[in-house]
């Protein structure tokens, strides 16, 4: 499986990202900085977690309207898997390929701790290599992860299948709305979630939680070449 | 030159925590009688020219791509000449 990583200033778990799936795809992914307007041709892309440009304005504002993220754009039209991870998650949406829009934590504290995710959906290319109500461990690192949508994108999530992680057991650590913690667009190529599954991936890391996301695609990617 | 003050402010039924933080240092302060406190951002941006028509629709353009998440903020635009 060939996968890209998204570069842009401000950013500091690439490197994290970067050896998840070094390790987990035997293979080192590509890097694109931000200027970039074309991807290279991949089974993946990553956009990172961080605080990209600062968080200026809204957090993933900035880094939404970067030239790079209308290549990612025209990817995921195109069915191209999208993974993006905290900050990643909050460019995705503030770029428009996910509903909806991550605010400041209701407790306004950053928050970096573990929590427990129910897995909503696993028929999800990202998540078949969970169970459906499987509960995993995943690491979150954040201050703006407060999931909000408005009811009719919310019903229209749930009818959908497209809310993928749950934060369960009571550490919502941010206060989004219906526990939500990860999520994919209508099409089901696109990813977006706080928690960082790159930081559970080895026994060294304390788990290997959230090798499962890669394993997923790992999957998908196999299974389609062959 | 057309000067220009948008208002971004949250929608109604947004929760908004930072200004719940707010309220409760106003009354730390020992500043009652207040209902509620919402807060919001605010850009003052100058536009070339003096054509105030086309100076709204840029700015509008400008909202609504990126000075506003629409999903959860609304703007007002406020134009002054010069």
């Amino acid at each position: 499986m060939k996968t890209a990583v998204v570069l842009l200033p401000g950013l500091n778990r690439d490197r994290d990202m970067i050896a998840a799936l070094r390790t987990i795809t035997g293979k080192k992914p590509v890097t694109v900085w931000q200027t970039e307007t074309a991807l290279p041709d991949v089974d993946l892309v990553v956009v990172p977690g961080g605080f990209s440009f600062g968080d200026y304005l809204r957090a993933g504002a900035i880094a939404a309207r970067s030239p790079v993220m209308r290549a990612v754009a025209d990817a995921a039209a195109k069915g191209v898997p999208v993974l993006g991870v905290c900050n990643g998650f909050q460019i995705l949406c503030e770029a428009g390929l996910l509903p909806g829009a991550l605010m400041r934590n209701a407790a306004l504290r950053f928050v970096c701790r573990e929590v427990k995710l129910e897995v909503v959906n696993a028929r999800t290319r990202f998540s078949t290599a969970y169970e459906e109500g499987q509960i995993i461990r995943c690491p979150v690192a954040h201050h703006d992860g407060n999931y909000f949508a408005d009811d009719a994108t919310l019903k229209s999530l749930k009818d959908d299948g497209q809310i993928v992680f749950r934060y369960a057991e009571g550490t919502n650590p941010n206060g989004a709305i219906h526990d939500i913690a990860g999520i994919v667009n209508k099409a089901g190529n696109v990813l977006g979630m706080m928690p960082h599954p790159e930081n559970l991936v080895e026994p060294e890391h304390g788990g290997t939680d959230g090798r499962g996301i890669f394993e997923s695609l790992l999957g998908a990617s196999t299974s389609v070449a062959a | 030159m057309i000067k220009a003050r948008i208002i971004v402010t949250l929608k109604t039924g947004v929760l908004d925590p930072q200004g719940k933080a707010i309220e409760s240092a106003l009354g730390n302060l020992g500043i009652d009688g207040v209902g509620s406190v919402r807060q919001g951002k605010v850009f003052d941006v100058e536009i070339d020219g003096e054509d105030a028509a086309g100076a709204k629709t840029k700015l509008d353009a400008m909202c609504e791509q990126l000075l506003a998440n629409t999903v959860i903020e609304n703007y007002l635009v406020e134009i002054h000449h010069g």
